[in-house]
């Protein structure tokens, strides 16, 4: 089983450095977004300061949302998606090496580049640190939560909008917790509690989202 | 090992067939013969699990394959319509990582042996997308090369856009995979030599 996981992980981490323009635009698109929003408001850092934390999360929720379609699009048009669930393994598992290869092509970047741009709107060490902790505890979480509206819209015309439809709302809480942590260090009164319930619900996540990303795919392969 | 009885089959409003009966034992191959839509594909997707049937019963081994799945998916390979490859992988890259995903031993000379078998040795580590349409269908043929160890074979049109030689080397296969014990269900339109004396016809009426 943990072969099969690891073959699993390997090739769609494989195949996106093959396809690396997919993976790249939702990143530049998530630097563009964040970046525009300084030149848009002006340059008061007092505000900037404010709205930082919303900005990046906002434009992160977004960038993971692009590149949904693709996570089990392609194996279900090319037939892969037929031989993973005619393997021997639980699809539980399988599911879940496909959605750890999804965070770290399209989440970790986010994360990664997200101090960076923090420093644009004058984010200081300590909320910059905490931002990146959020976006290492959540960008996990949306990816699991897309990965249940992606499965549920596989081979529905215009499947593009109705997964904004069905996790935007889910996103909610995740965008709520990441964003107030930050407000929270900002504000001097410690981002423990919203860090901690972020890593719950990775934690809930982690464990509900495959089976039900497994159930949506055996529905739409009948 | 393989029996189906009173199987019926429904896509939306139509039903596709009903009261489909028939056994597979050790050794025999059921070509499943019928017009477009007339439910060969839809039939091959239910013995393996793949969809649910309206009526009827499929047992495995003597088990439901509801009760038995993962004993069905130890022993079966199923190839579809769609070649299951990945576009921007090398065909042996593409035949690795499904032999480690089947469970199956994936070791470099197996790779090679099922690759010269189908005539893509030259081929290995060009990416799929750079291949015609009969040479992929080559290239998902493979596993049959390394998948001796499945018992039953269900091949949904296998010998599509292949070439004559392709066509005596899979059929020359399939008969070396029933002298072993195995079996194998298939749909093909196409008049091919199936192995003599152990190919039964199931004809799906529409």
């Amino acid at each position: 089983m943990w072969d099969a996981f690891v073959a699993v992980f390997a090739r769609d981490v494989l195949q996106a450095w093959r396809r690396r323009a997919d993976w790249l635009t939702s990143i530049f698109f998530f630097v563009i977004v964040v970046s525009l929003f300084p030149l848009g408001v002006g340059p008061e850092p007092a505000l900037l300061r404010t709205m930082a934390p919303g900005v990046v999360w906002v434009a992160a929720l977004l960038a993971a949302m692009l590149s949904l379609p693709r996570v089990f699009g392609s194996d279900f048009a090319d037939g892969t998606l037929e031989q993973l669930v005619l393997t021997p393994h639980p699809l539980t598992v399988l599911v879940l090496a496909k959605m750890l290869a999804h965070w770290l092509l399209s989440g970790v970047p986010l994360a990664l580049i997200a101090p960076v741009l923090g420093l644009q709107f004058g984010l200081e060490g300590g909320p910059v640190g905490v931002l990146f902790a959020a976006l290492l505890l959540g960008t996990p979480c949306l990816s699991l939560i897309g990965g249940v509206g992606a499965a549920l819209t596989l081979g529905v015309r215009g499947s593009g909008v109705l997964i904004a439809l069905l996790v935007l709302p889910l996103y909610v809480p995740v965008l709520i917790f990441g964003a107030g942590a930050v407000e929270a260090t900002v504000a001097g009164t410690g981002a423990a509690g919203h860090l901690s319930l972020l890593a719950a619900g990775l934690l809930i996540a982690i464990v509900l989202a495959p089976w039900a990303i497994a159930a949506a795919l055996r529905i739409a392969l009948e | 090992m393989l029996e189906v009885r009173d199987l019926a089959c429904q896509r939306g409003e139509q039903p596709l067939f009903n009261g489909v009966s028939f056994d597979v034992s050790a050794g025999e191959l059921l070509w499943v013969e019928g017009r477009n839509g007339s439910g060969k594909t839809s039939l091959l997707r239910i013995l393996c699990g793949l969809s649910p049937a309206e009526a009827g019963t499929v047992r495995w081994r003597g088990e439901s394959i509801h009760d038995a799945r993962e004993a069905l998916l130890h022993d079966t390979l199923f190839l579809a319509h769609a070649n299951g490859l990945k576009d921007d992988l090398t065909v042996a890259e593409n035949l690795r990582f499904d032999a480690r995903l089947a469970g199956l031993h994936a070791s470099a000379e197996r790779i090679e042996a099922a690759l010269r078998a189908c005539g893509l040795r030259e081929r290995r580590d060009l990416a799929v997308r750079y291949l015609s349409q009969g040479q992929r269908r080559r290239a998902a043929l493979a596993r049959l090369w390394m998948a001796e160890s499945r018992k039953l074979w269900i091949l949904d049109e296998p010998f599509a856009a292949l070439d004559a030689e392709s066509v005596d080397r899979l059929a020359a296969h399939l008969g070396a995979h029933l002298d072993a014990g195995g079996l194998a269900v298939l749909t093909t339109h196409q008049e091919v030599p199936l192995p003599a004396g152990r190919t039964r016809r199931l004809r799906l009426a529409h």
